[in-house]
């Protein structure tokens, strides 16, 4: 059974773990973000709930804040990019 | 490979082959879309102004739309009245990202040309340029960066701190995050897209009746793109207005 596990081509071991932290940055990049948007739109639709007549203005600030969130995100994916084994 | 599955390395989902030139004026897919992008983006603007009438149509009503939206969608929400005269700019900006992005939905081309950062890269840097340029001559250098470095209302002891992550925002992460969002959210839907695609194809082949779910999902999700190549378009020149609107009026 080890022997058979231990028999791997050369490079495997590498290209393993490069796919493996690939995952793990994106993943963990991606969990902040989520939560972060999740608290602007929650919070952005409370207040068009609140106030209907705001809601043009509570929209644009509601992009802006989720794209500012949103940035982090997608630093971790192009990272995640730029990971070579 | 997932199940068997080959999916095509990320490298030949973006990179086109050069069709003439060479080194740093190399002409590829990409470069002639970032063309007839450009050309498209002048001649609905130049069609749609060249006869103005009072009732419009056709090529007049899609550029008086566009200019409303940005005027008001925009300039207004984000700079006030005195960023009208910016409205040229933001317009470009605007029209150009949207027609790149659009490519990507074009069934026989499907390359969005905001999936290659080069363009995006220089259209931040000269985001960067224009709101350090505006700044400067609407508040003097020195004011400007004061402005731009100190918030108001900030304790002593923090200052320092407050002081270099305000210098590095305004110097590398606005620029950075700018061109990194537009970027990266146009390749993440690309892959997406070439993901169900390949894997249409591949049950397709092997089962028919395998192919239903994937594909109607592939529809859903191009539908969801044309979304996020609006989005995108829209939060680039926000943000650009947000930039040039605080460099014009500093946080009292």
């Amino acid at each position: 059974m080890l022997q058979t596990l231990a028999q791997q081509a050369p490079g495997e071991l590498e290209a393993g773990l490069t796919a493996v932290g690939r995952g793990i940055v994106y993943g963990g990049a991606a969990i902040g973000p989520g939560i972060g948007i999740g608290i602007v739109v929650g919070n952005a639709i409370t207040a068009m709930a609140r106030q209907p007549e705001a809601a043009g203005m509570v929209r644009t600030t509601m992009f802006l804040g989720i794209a500012f969130t949103e940035a982090l995100a997608l630093f971790g994916f192009v990272l995640s990019f730029i990971i070579s084994g | 490979m997932i199940f068997g599955l080959e999916f095509p390395p990320i490298s030949h989902v973006v990179e086109w082959p050069t069709l003439f030139g060479d080194g740093p004026f190399a002409v590829n897919k990409v470069i002639i879309l970032m063309w007839v992008s450009a050309i498209i983006a002048f001649s609905v603007m130049y069609l749609g102004g060249r006869k103005q009438e009072l009732v419009p149509s056709g090529m007049q009503n899609i550029a008086e739309s566009a200019v409303d939206f940005v005027e008001n969608g925009i300039i207004l929400e984000t700079i006030g009245p005195d960023g009208l005269k910016y409205t040229p700019y933001l317009l470009t900006l605007f029209t150009f990202i949207l027609t790149c992005n659009i490519w990507g939905l074009i069934p026989g081309v499907q390359m969005p040309v905001n999936a290659r950062i080069a363009l995006p890269a220089f259209m931040a840097i000269l985001v960067w340029i224009a709101y350090h340029y505006i700044g400067i001559k609407s508040q003097g250098p020195i004011k400007y960066f004061k402005n731009a470095t100190i918030p108001p209302g900030v304790p002593k002891a923090v200052l320092p701190l407050v002081f270099l992550i305000e210098l590095m925002g305004i110097l590398v992460t606005r620029p950075l995050s700018l061109a990194v969002r537009l970027f990266a959210n146009m390749i993440a839907g690309h892959l997406l897209l070439v993901t169900f695609a390949v894997l249409s194809q591949a049950l397709f082949e092997s089962t028919y009746v395998g192919a239903v779910a994937p594909f109607a999902l592939l529809v859903f999700l191009s539908a969801f793109e044309v979304l996020v190549a609006f989005l995108q378009a829209y939060i680039f020149t926000i943000l650009a207005a947000v930039y040039i609107g605080g460099a014009m009026h500093p946080e009292h």
